[in-house]
């Protein structure tokens, strides 16, 4: 537990050493705030909701988690250091897990400064709170699913570009799964619309916290984090 | 302190370390020496945990690093050929972070990291972001990661490789100051370093142990013959014909001002030398037995080896 929370602070300071997660934080927020007031804007100010700030987000939090995880494993690999973590006693789980946790810290802290759309809101209107609050947690359970697949891309490779490739590769084949899901016929349909990224994000919008949802996005985390550690696990045997 | 059993890897359907055995025992620094692609990064892999074998076995402290990989890498400082240095850190955060994954707690760490520092001379750097170091001081910091835990064992891949010669003087006598009470296995192919460093070498020759002993008595045991090394005042190359006429010497050779006669090493053929220059009215100056240097035992065994298999 302790070797966890070491290499999580470790890779969160790292973060906030460099520019590129200001720089992915900066695009986030011009973008998301674009499609925030756009909207409010088309609404004529009648729908006091953060519909334009999350219709953009569950999109771009993928892009974000690519962009953020890309490094994590690759960057080892290509400095050496990968051989240095591999040999100090620390088991390969706490690795990932460390690894993983501090991604999710600065992903939730860029999520934490969109709050100002909500705030903005009650200041001058009265938005219904319940939708944002699931909104946000959905947020928050898209981005873990988000998270663990570019770290376990990260961890195939020791070049970030081709690791950012392969996360977006399969983030946006899951998210598109859904309309893959909407033309295939009877079960096999509902199978594929259930696996889909995109399918459980409304609900959370509409204000509806589903126990599928949320196993649904825990799920895909954990599978993600698994194929991780056993990705970690074979760099031994080569 | 660590023992290797018939240890092998393949990577793929390359034999990169084939049945190789051996022990170094505690307090012992053992160098480890073989030509480019020999498979020292490779053993040294596999006994820090970083590699799985093929085959065999790898014993730290009595832990087998397959089944109790953790309690043998809690044990061991490792230094791999590629310091491992985050770029962006300073040298104070690096040996830090290293220091809490090595299970050290915040006031330890923070002696060890003034201790090292001191050992390793990197007190003018300590807030140097590491990826604008020199070569040689990268090495000193890899050095300093390898030793912060105080290790029982130290595992070092080429330590001095890429420093300038003042720098290698100071990185030897540091390893061999850090090898009194510690068990250290390091690799090289710098052969003067080994009997300046070293009380044993292993030779590792495309991932086979083609010798492997202490010091003094590798000369004699690989060559199974000796030289002796003769001055003789005498016309030159009527010396040499003279010699090698002699039954038990097999090859003499004249290297200004001195001749050299090899022998088997079960002959004496002192005696029926000075015989020899007495007869010719030759005078024998000087007369004394010559010890193989690291490098030629290194030349002849690799050389042995490409012509035996
Ligand atoms: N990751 C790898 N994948 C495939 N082959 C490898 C790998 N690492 C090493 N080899 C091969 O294994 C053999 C032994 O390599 P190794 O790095 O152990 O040699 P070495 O003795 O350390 O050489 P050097 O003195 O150049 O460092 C070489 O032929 C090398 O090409
Ligand atoms: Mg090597």
């Amino acid at each position: 537990m302790k070797n966890i929370g070491i290499i999580s602070r470790k890779e969160l300071k790292s973060y906030l050493s460099s520019p590129m997660a200001y720089i992915v934080t900066a695009i986030f927020l011009m973008l998301t705030g674009t499609f925030f007031a756009t909207y409010l804007a088309g609404t004529n100010y009648s729908d006091t909701s953060i519909r334009g700030f999350l219709d953009a987000g569950q999109i771009l939090i993928l892009l974000f988690a690519a962009v953020l995880t890309m490094r994590l494993i690759a960057e080892e690999r290509k400095l050496g250091t990968w051989e240095l973590l591999l040999t100090v006693p620390v088991r390969d789980t706490e690795i990932i897990l460390g690894k993983f946790l501090g991604s999710l810290a600065m992903l939730t802290g860029m999520l934490l400064l969109t709050l100002y759309y909500p705030i903005l809101l009650m200041v001058f209107g009265d938005p219904d709170l319940g939708p944002v609050f699931t909104s946000y947690l959905g947020l928050f359970l898209l981005g873990c699913a988000s998270l663990a697949i570019g770290l376990f891309a990260s961890s195939l490779t020791s070049n970030q570009i081709v690791a950012a490739v392969v996360a977006g590769g399969i983030l946006f084949a899951l998210w598109f799964l859904g309309i893959a899901g909407n033309f295939a016929p009877g079960a096999l349909g509902e199978v594929l619309t259930y696996l889909s990224l995109s399918r459980h994000f409304p609900d959370f919008v509409r204000g509806i916290v589903d126990t599928k949802a949320v196993v649904y996005y825990l799920s895909v985390t954990a599978l993600f984090l698994y194929m991780a550690i056993r990705s970690t696990e074979t760099d031994r045997w080569r | 302190m660590i023992r290797i059993q018939n240890l092998t890897k393949y990577y793929g359907k390359r034999l990169a370390v084939d049945d190789i055995s051996f022990n170094v025992e505690k307090g012992e620094i053992v160098a480890f020496l073989g030509p480019n692609a020999a498979g020292k990064t490779t053993t040294m892999r596999m006994i820090t945990g970083y590699l799985m074998p093929t085959g065999g076995d790898v014993w730290i402290a009595g832990h087998n690093m397959a089944s109790h990989s953790l309690e043998g890498r809690r044990l061991i400082g490792y230094m791999p050929e590629i310091v491992p240095l985050y770029t962006d850190m300073t040298t104070r955060s690096y040996l830090d972070f290293v220091a809490r994954l090595r299970g050290l707690d915040k006031k330890r760490t923070k002696i060890r990291i003034d201790e090292v520092v001191e050992i390793c001379h990197l007190e003018d750097y300590i807030d140097v972001i590491l990826g604008k170091l020199s070569k040689g001081f990268r090495q000193r910091v890899g050095l300093a990661q390898a030793i912060i835990h105080d290790p029982g064992v130290l595992i070092l891949d080429e330590p001095t490789i890429g420093i300038d010669p003042i720098q290698v003087a100071q990185t030897r006598g540091l390893i061999k100051e850090l090898g009194k009470d510690r068990t250290i296995l390091l690799s090289t192919h710098i052969l003067p370093e080994v009997s300046m460093i070293c009380e044993r070498v292993i030779i590792i020759h495309e991932g086979r142990i083609v010798a492997g002993d202490r010091i003094e008595n590798l000369t004699t045991i690989l060559k199974g013959g000796n030289r002796i090394r003769l001055k003789v005042q005498g016309p030159a190359e009527k010396v040499t014909t003279r010699l090698a006429r002699i039954d038990c010497i097999q090859a003499v050779a004249y290297e200004k001002p001195f001749h050299l006669v090899e022998f088997p090493a079960d002959q004496e053929p002192q005696a029926e030398i000075t015989q020899a220059m007495v007869q010719s009215s030759w005078t024998l100056l000087s007369m004394e037995p010559v010890k193989m240097s690291l490098e030629e035992i290194f030349l002849q065994l690799t050389a042995e080896e490409e012509t035996g298999s």
